[in-house]
């Protein structure tokens, strides 16, 4: 096979995508926030030509759509020029949903490896588990999110642990889905051979359906850290809004603040990118050390 | 078989005929015998109706023997095979291994098995695919290590233990699944097609093999093939058998010496033997398609 090149085989590709995104972007800005301007100068009792309307659609307080360089300039001043323990750093609200989200993830990863072994080992619970399981995902997230919200409160609970909860509510699923088909992946003659050998389920499952079901599992987790994030921002939002990125959309949907909303949407979307991306490191790793092909 | 000539519901006839000759057999050949099989028959449940796989087998294997198994696919060859490993369970008949049940002797590991494929763990290295049964079996980490050293010189692949298994080509892969198969001390060896999937070069090479391990390792080994020649150059007992249902239609006592380097299979001891195996394949109607 050819040897990869990064500048032709990443950089140009992506970076094409980029410019066209980019381009768009600016294009329906001027579109978007034009028609204040006009209306703005009608009032004035005032023409403005289009060359002049231009420039005014990128400067907006409050756009309809902000213009990426001010979005860029929002998210360089609430991360790099405000102290991270400040409550107007994004940084300080992304770890806030961060940390919720990695409990929720860690939680959600263990509830539903323990229910695809459950699933994989035991004919009743594959019957009876199963439908229940995929019924739990059909209810909105939305509806649900606040009950589990005012319900924990309602018993002394609140803050990081029902957000994690939410998050784990989302990201079970996945893994309960991506498992049950990874532990039942090992071919008939694999198991007929630990059946030679008079294996007990517990060496079964070690040495043959749990290494079988890795590139399952990661497969799952990489889904399941993404909506782990969703979960929390989610989790947030019928809090009052107090802190994370959640709180930030919310409170800048409260005040017009277009600008934050999308600055706190970069910045979700960002730490989902981060996350996805250790996911795939730490596949790789493993695969690696289970001594796949180079 | 004994008959009697006494009018009898048929039940009563069978299973006093399998009283009389357990009553009679299993005490002394039984005993001795690695596999006793008596009137076997085994037939599956399918979506279809029953399908019958096995009929009335009656068949006994001596320790040191190599048995082979020939005929065309559905003759219920592969199916005996994994009624020994108690991996299918007979639905009539009896069948004993080591004098146990086939469940008993499996508790006791009394064989090693190899697949049609080599099924090697492909997250495993070659040294810890044949360390596999070791591990589960709780033997001690220094005599894992001596046991998979000895295996891996016994099919020649001595150095190629800390590859995986995608580096090998398909006849090494099959010797280190027959590696793992030796690596615990069962002294049955039941083969399943182990080279099938190979050239005949690889093949013939392996047979070679093959011969020198059992003369080496004294196991007694079942052998299902679908190749005349392999049949007869491995075996000391062949067993012939016809589809539908599947059953026994001839067993040949190889008249071989045990020494045999590859070009015997020109001489013409050897070929009347391949010739009995093709007679007995045709007598069971295995060339009708």
């Amino acid at each position: 096979m050819e040897r990869q090149s990064f500048l032709k085989d990443r950089l140009i590709p992506i970076g094409t995508v980029i410019v066209a995104i980019i381009a768009i972007w600016y294009a329906a800005a001027v579109f978007l926030n034009a028609p204040f301007e006009r209306d703005n100068a009608a009032r004035n009792g005032e023409t403005i030509t289009f060359a002049e309307i231009v420039p005014k659609t990128m400067a907006q307080e409050r756009p309809v759509l902000p213009a990426p360089h001010q979005v860029a300039a929002e998210l360089w001043d609430t991360t790099v020029n405000k102290a991270v323990t400040s409550k107007r750093s994004l940084v300080y609200h992304a770890w806030v949903t961060l940390s919720a989200t990695l409990l929720g993830f860690a939680m959600g990863t263990v509830l539903g490896i323990v229910l695809a072994i459950g699933i994989v080992h035991n004919r009743a619970m594959d019957r009876s588990l199963m439908p229940w399981v995929i019924a739990s995902q059909t209810i909105p997230i939305l509806a649900i999110a606040p009950m589990i919200i005012v319900v924990l409160n309602a018993i002394g609970l609140s803050g990081l642990l029902p957000k994690a909860l939410i998050s784990t509510y989302l990201s079970f699923f996945p893994v309960v889905v991506g498992m049950v088909k990874g532990l039942r992946s090992p071919e008939q003659i694999q198991l007929d051979l630990m059946h030679t050998y008079n294996a007990s389920s517990a060496q079964t499952f070690w040495k043959l359906r749990w290494p079988s079901s890795m590139p399952y599992l990661f497969t799952s987790l990489k889904v399941a850290v993404a909506i782990s994030l969703v979960g929390a921002i989610v989790g947030e939002l019928p809090t009052g809004a107090v802190a994370g990125l959640g709180a930030r959309l919310l409170a800048g949907s409260y005040y017009g603040q277009t600008v934050q909303i999308w600055a706190a949407l970069f910045m979700a979307a960002g730490v989902a990118a981060l996350l996805v991306v250790i996911v795939g490191l730490a596949h790789s790793a493993v695969l690696k050390r289970m001594g796949a092909r180079a | 078989m004994k008959t009697k000539p006494i009018a009898m519901h048929p039940t009563d006839m069978q299973s006093l005929s399998e009283s009389s000759i357990e009553s009679t057999e299993m005490k002394s050949p039984a005993a001795s015998s690695v596999v006793c099989a008596t009137n076997l028959g085994l037939t599956f449940e399918t979506a279809d109706g029953p399908v019958t796989a096995l009929t009335d087998v009656n068949l006994t294997v001596e320790k040191g023997d190599f048995v082979s198994f020939i005929g065309p696919s559905g003759c219920g060859k592969t199916t005996f095979l994994r009624v020994i490993a108690d991996l299918e369970k007979p639905t009539s008949g009896t069948i004993t291994v080591n004098g146990m049940t086939p469940e008993q002797a499996r508790h006791k590991r009394a064989y090693g098995y190899v697949f049609q494929a080599a099924a090697l763990y492909p997250w495993r290295t070659i040294e810890k695919n044949i360390a596999l049964p070791l591990e589960i079996m709780g033997y001690s980490a220094a005599e894992q290590k001596e046991r998979v050293a000895r295996t891996l010189d016994l099919v020649t692949l001595t150095g190629f233990g800390k590859k995986y298994p995608w580096q090998l080509s398909g006849g090494m892969q099959q010797r280190a699944s027959i590696a793992r198969a030796l690596a615990f001390d069962a002294d049955l060896l039941l083969m399943d097609e182990p080279f099938g999937a190979l050239d005949e070069i690889v093949r013939d090479h392996l047979n070679e093999a093959l011969l020198k391990l059992w003369a080496r390792t004294d196991k007694t080994i079942c052998f299902v093939t679908h190749s005349i020649p392999e049949a007869v150059y491995l075996s000391t007992k062949i067993v012939v058998m016809s589809p539908r249902p599947g059953r026994v239609t001839d067993i040949i006592e190889s008249t071989l010496p045990k020494e045999r380097p590859l070009d015997i299979r020109e001489t013409p001891e050897f070929l009347e033997i391949a010739h009995r195996v093709r007679e007995g394949l045709r007598a069971g109607h295995s060339y009708d398609v």
